[in-house]
């Protein structure tokens, strides 16, 4: 069994090409799509790797990321975040937030590959 | 018995010890050495020229005369002395924070600097001491005349005349030595104040030398004279009160306003503190000089033969007694009485005449030729010689022209009077802050005109200047305009009736005339600086004044050019002269180049006047400090201007910043627009990269291949929704949509709609009921517009309704000057909350994946019907989402109300 990631995305497509491929690569996919109950969801899941949308109904991807710092066992958790408001900032801001990586939509898959191995393999 | 010649040699051998004194007081004051030159002892004896040859002879006089009516005359300086608190410590803080040169300048400095103010005061203070110093010079010749003839009767001199005009000339060339030596910008004298009180110390010593000599030797001691006193009729002589009072009043304006007095009290002054001291001791040396008064009056009148002018009695009685030594030192008493008040009244009157008159005229005939200081320098002493020589022969006039005839007593007073003369003006300038320079000039002018009517013209003798007829009968036989008799009243003994019309008309036009007016600029400036002088710091203010050094002309440039550009204009300057260093000579040229370059840094007037006070000594012209002060009314007025513009300003910018936070708000606003579209596109796009990637994939199943290719064509189309969505919006939201309008029927329209709506979730099971007779009704509109408002609203029910069994009833009506169409499904409906902000674009209460939209619709709806003349709104209280759509029955005007 391959290493453990959830995936915190609420547009259904861009959803399904992630747990696509990431499943080709070997990893064990677990999705979920809003932020209302994700720090529970994360919490029973204990993903390896976290990746997280910020734009998500119920709350947004930097308050579940505040939240997860703040919490002793998650803290160190790997978290990459996507965000499609490509603006200026953004990745400061997630950075910030805590994120570990930044990508902004669209993105390669190969990229999002590479970076999930490399946090993973940290 | 002396000799005439003697007397002479004794006289002027007295007056070199006097020189020589006054020379080293000076020298010694020049090395910097004052120290007891400025002791508060020097400055009491310096007051003493209060008592002239008038109080050290006329006393006697006064007394045998009028009994003891001549204590009037101390009473009123003691007063003064005695609250020194009140006035004189104010004159005389004014005076140094003011550099005041003299009276007359106090008065034209508090006065805006007017300089007819100046001249006035001058005037009259020349006219005012002439009589004092005709009395001087008459009591001196008198003096000689008794050694001359070696009678008590003293009048028998054979060459009078002569000797009056040596003593005049001698005091002249005296006091031009004295007083001129130099120019001292604060017009201190050390060597003058110092031999006047040299002088001060022989008037007191020969005084009661004679009064001891009196009660002791020609007396039988102290009880003798007190029972001599008691059987002479000096004893029986009745009080006056009337007299009293005005006498009184008379001497204590008159310390404060004779020129010569201002002079030693306020010029000279150095040090506040000697004011403290000069309070006692002052009365004290005034008590001791009439100490023996009356003893000698009264000894005297019944020692001396019948006929014997009792003016004289200080000299005559020790004379008569063989006691030629005492009555050299009485003698030289009086002359020192006599000269120290002459030295001091012409130095004090000179100054008046050439800072006020003369040097005034003399710059406004030479404006625009050269103003080398050398010039301005010797003019301004030659000025002041001249000044001497002129008050001397104006008091050598006047004795002759009055013929010596009047009594010491009475002329002094004329002079007190004429100088009291001042003193509304004086005390109104350094208490009231409304006094103006034209109620000053108005109540000097009737006080002094009053004075020379009712006092010093009748002071001639009847049939002098004033015909005897105008005396008595009054001018033109105008009776209540008789000089002694004023609106009829002629009880009161001439001299009260003077100071009492001439003071009360003086007031009363000083304090009418600064009602009146309104004080300009500098005059208001000046009279708080004058009235609360106290709340100033005491430290003097202004410039240092003397010759033209180069180097204080750079340390005032730097004050206005600023260090380095006034550096750099005077070593350009030394250059062009030729010279090494940095301080050009003090050419006349120069000046004028650094009066120009000041000049332009702080106005023509005020430059000219700076460079004055440096390259002129004391002097600045009337005009310049005139010119000083239109300078800045004209900078005030300016100043109020750029007030106004600093207001305008401050509104100006008040407006910018509203608009900046407008325009900041529409900027943050126009952010999260963008940050929405920039989401809304590329949330598609993120899966056609990623589809498109994984597609690129052969080894990819052809059933997911043929899934994954179907997401990425509805993802495009999603896409394309989009941007025809944004377009469509930015179109409506600047009002330019092109209407295509069309007769319709609105059963028509509302059918299209439906049928378009329902490839929206076709599979749901989705009930539309409709009133179709009611539908039948004739619209005038872009017709296509208004179907897609339709659409909008029943594929939004056909979405997001709720209800088990979906539904919607579209109900449509005619009202008075309207179409209405409701829409209303029988789902949950839309939260109050959200009601006002469906509107809105990029709003969606569901999740993405169940809108499928981007939440522009109702956006779009709102632009279209706001476009169309009509509305859309939300109605609450339906059950499920109601909205309802309105349009005018015909198109009118656009309305930019989205929902009212």
């Amino acid at each position: 069994m391959g290493r453990r990631i959830l995936l915190i995305e609420d547009e259904p497509h861009i959803a399904e090409a992630i747990r696509f491929f990431l499943a080709r690569d070997g990893w064990t996919v677990a999705t979920h799509d809003n932020g209302l109950d994700a720090l529970e969801v994360i919490r029973a899941q204990e993903p390896h790797v976290l990746v997280l949308d910020v734009m998500l109904p119920g709350r947004s991807g930097y308050e579940i990321l505040a939240d997860l710092r703040a919490d002793a066992g998650l803290a160190r958790l790997p978290v990459l975040v996507l965000s499609a408001r490509g603006q200026e900032g953004e990745r400061a801001r997630a950075e910030a937030a805590g994120a570990s990586r930044f990508m902004a939509k669209p993105f390669a898959n190969d990229a999002i590959l590479a970076a999930l191995r490399d946090m993973a393999g940290s | 018995m002396v000799p005439f010649k003697i007397l002479v040699a004794v006289c002027l051998a007295y007056v070199c010890m006097l020189f020589m004194v006054a020379f080293a007081a000076e020298r010694r004051a020049q090395r910097g050495q004052i120290g007891w030159l400025r002791s508060p002892l020097v400055y009491t004896l310096s007051l003493s020229i209060y008592c002239t040859a008038w109080t050290f002879y006329g006393a006697v006089g006064y007394a045998a005369r009028s009994g003891l009516e001549f204590v009037t005359i101390y009473l009123g300086p003691t007063l003064v002395l005695v609250g020194w608190w009140w006035v004189l410590r104010k004159l005389v803080r004014i005076g140094r924070s003011q550099h005041v040169t003299s009276i007359a300048d106090l008065i034209s400095a508090r006065y805006g600097k007017s300089n007819v103010l100046g001249v006035i005061v001058t005037l009259m203070s020349v006219v005012a001491a002439t009589p004092y110093i005709a009395l001087q010079l008459q009591s001196v010749t008198l003096s000689f005349g008794v050694f001359a003839s070696g009678a008590p009767e003293g009048w028998a001199t054979p060459d009078q005349g002569a000797t009056t005009l040596w003593l005049a000339g001698g005091l002249t060339l005296f006091t031009i030595l004295f007083g001129t030596r130099n120019l001292d910008a604060n017009e201190r004298h050390h060597g003058v104040v110092m031999a006047i009180a040299l002088e001060a110390v022989v008037k007191l010593v020969a005084l009661l030398a004679v009064g001891i000599f009196t009660v002791w030797s020609v007396a039988g001691g102290f009880v003798d004279v007190l029972a001599r006193i008691d059987a002479s009729p000096i004893a029986d002589w009745p009080l006056a009160p009337g007299r009293w009072i005005g006498l009184t009043f008379v001497s204590a304006a008159a310390v404060l306003t004779l020129p010569r007095m201002f002079q030693v009290m306020v010029v000279e002054n150095s040090d506040e503190r000697h004011l403290a001291t000069a309070s006692w001791a002052f009365p004290l040396y005034l008590m001791l000089m009439s100490l023996f008064v009356i003893p000698i009056a009264v000894v005297g009148l019944q020692a001396l033969p019948e006929g014997a002018n009792p003016d004289l009695f200080v000299l005559t009685l020790p004379l008569t007694q063989g006691q030629g030594k005492l009555a050299m030192l009485a003698f030289l008493g009086g002359f020192s009485s006599a000269t120290s008040m002459v030295i001091v009244a012409a130095i004090a009157l000179a100054t008046m005449v050439s800072n006020h008159v003369v040097t005034p005229l003399w710059l406004s005939l030479r404006r625009g030729g050269t103003r080398a200081p050398g010039d301005v320098r010797g003019l301004v002493l030659m000025s002041r010689r001249l000044s001497i020589a002129g008050i001397l022969a104006l008091g050598y006039g006047y004795y002759r022209l009055s013929g010596g005839g009047a009594a010491l007593a009475a002329i002094g007073l004329i002079s007190f009077v004429g100088a009291a003369q001042i003193l509304p003006c004086l005390l109104g300038g350094i208490f009231w802050r409304g006094g103006t320079g034209t109620g000053a000039a108005l109540g000097l002018g009737t006080g002094f005109l009053v004075w020379l009517y009712t006092l010093y013209l009748p002071s001639f003798g009847t049939g002098g200047l004033l015909s005897e007829t105008l005396m008595t009968a009054g001018p033109w036989g105008i009776g209540w305009l008789r000089p002694q008799a004023l609106l009829g009243i002629d009880t009161l003994d001439p001299l009260l009736h003077a100071i009492f019309w001439s003071l009360v008309l003086n007031t009363a036009g000083y304090v009418l005339g600064s009602l009146a007016t309104f004080p300009g600029p500098v005059e208001r400036m000046q009279g708080v600086a004058f009235v609360n002088v106290f709340d100033h710091d005491p430290v003097a203010r202004g410039w240092s004044r003397g010759g033209a050094e180069a180097e204080d002309l750079l340390a005032m440039s730097q004050g206005i050019l600023g260090a380095e550009e006034a550096q750099q204009f005077f070593q350009r300057e030394a250059e062009a002269q030729g010279k090494a260093g940095f301080l050009p000579e003090t050419t006349p040229d120069f000046i004028e180049r650094l009066e120009r370059r000041l000049g332009g840094a702080v106005g023509a007037a005020t430059a000219h006047a700076m460079i004055a006070q440096f390259a002129v000594g004391a002097v600045v012209s009337a005009q310049d400090l005139m010119a000083v002060a239109s300078e800045a009314q004209q900078i005030l007025e300016y100043s109020t201007q750029l007030e106004a513009k600093s207001d305008e300003l401050a509104r100006t910018a008040r407006q910018l910043t509203e608009a900046n936070d407008k325009l900041t708000e529409l900027s943050v606003q126009k952010d999260a627009f963008l940050s929405q579209i920039s989401h809304e596109l590329r949330t598609p796009m993120t899966s056609i990269r990623a589809f498109s990637e994984i597609l690129m994939d052969r080894d990819l199943a052809s059933d997911m291949q043929q899934k994954y290719a179907g997401i990425i064509h509805d993802e495009t189309i999603r896409l394309t929704r989009l941007l025809d969505d944004l377009l469509d919006l930015s179109v409506l939201e600047n009002r330019k949509m092109k209407l295509n309008i069309k007769v319709a029927n609105l059963h028509d329209l509302i059918d299209r709609a439906v049928r378009s709506a329902s490839n929206i979730r076709p599979e749901r099971d989705f009930a539309i009921r409709r009133d179709v007779s009611s539908e039948h009704m004739p619209v005038v509109t872009d017709t296509d517009r208004l179907v897609q408002v339709f659409i909008n609203l029943v594929s939004n029910a056909r979405k997001y309704c709720d209800a088990p069994r979906a539904e919607m009833t579209i109900h449509a009506r005619q009202r008075k000057g309207g179409i209405i169409v409701d829409f209303i499904d029988n789902g949950s409906g839309i939260a109050g909350k959200a009601q006002t902000v469906v509107f809105e674009k990029f709003t969606r209460l569901t999740d993405t994946a169940r809108a499928g939209g981007a939440g522009l619709g109702l956006a779009i709806c709102r632009e279209i019907m706001a476009n169309l003349g009509g509305t859309i709104a939300y109605l609450p209280g339906q059950g499920g989402a109601a909205f309802r759509v309105t349009l005018p029955i015909r198109p009118g005007g656009r309305s930019d109300n989205a929902d009212g």
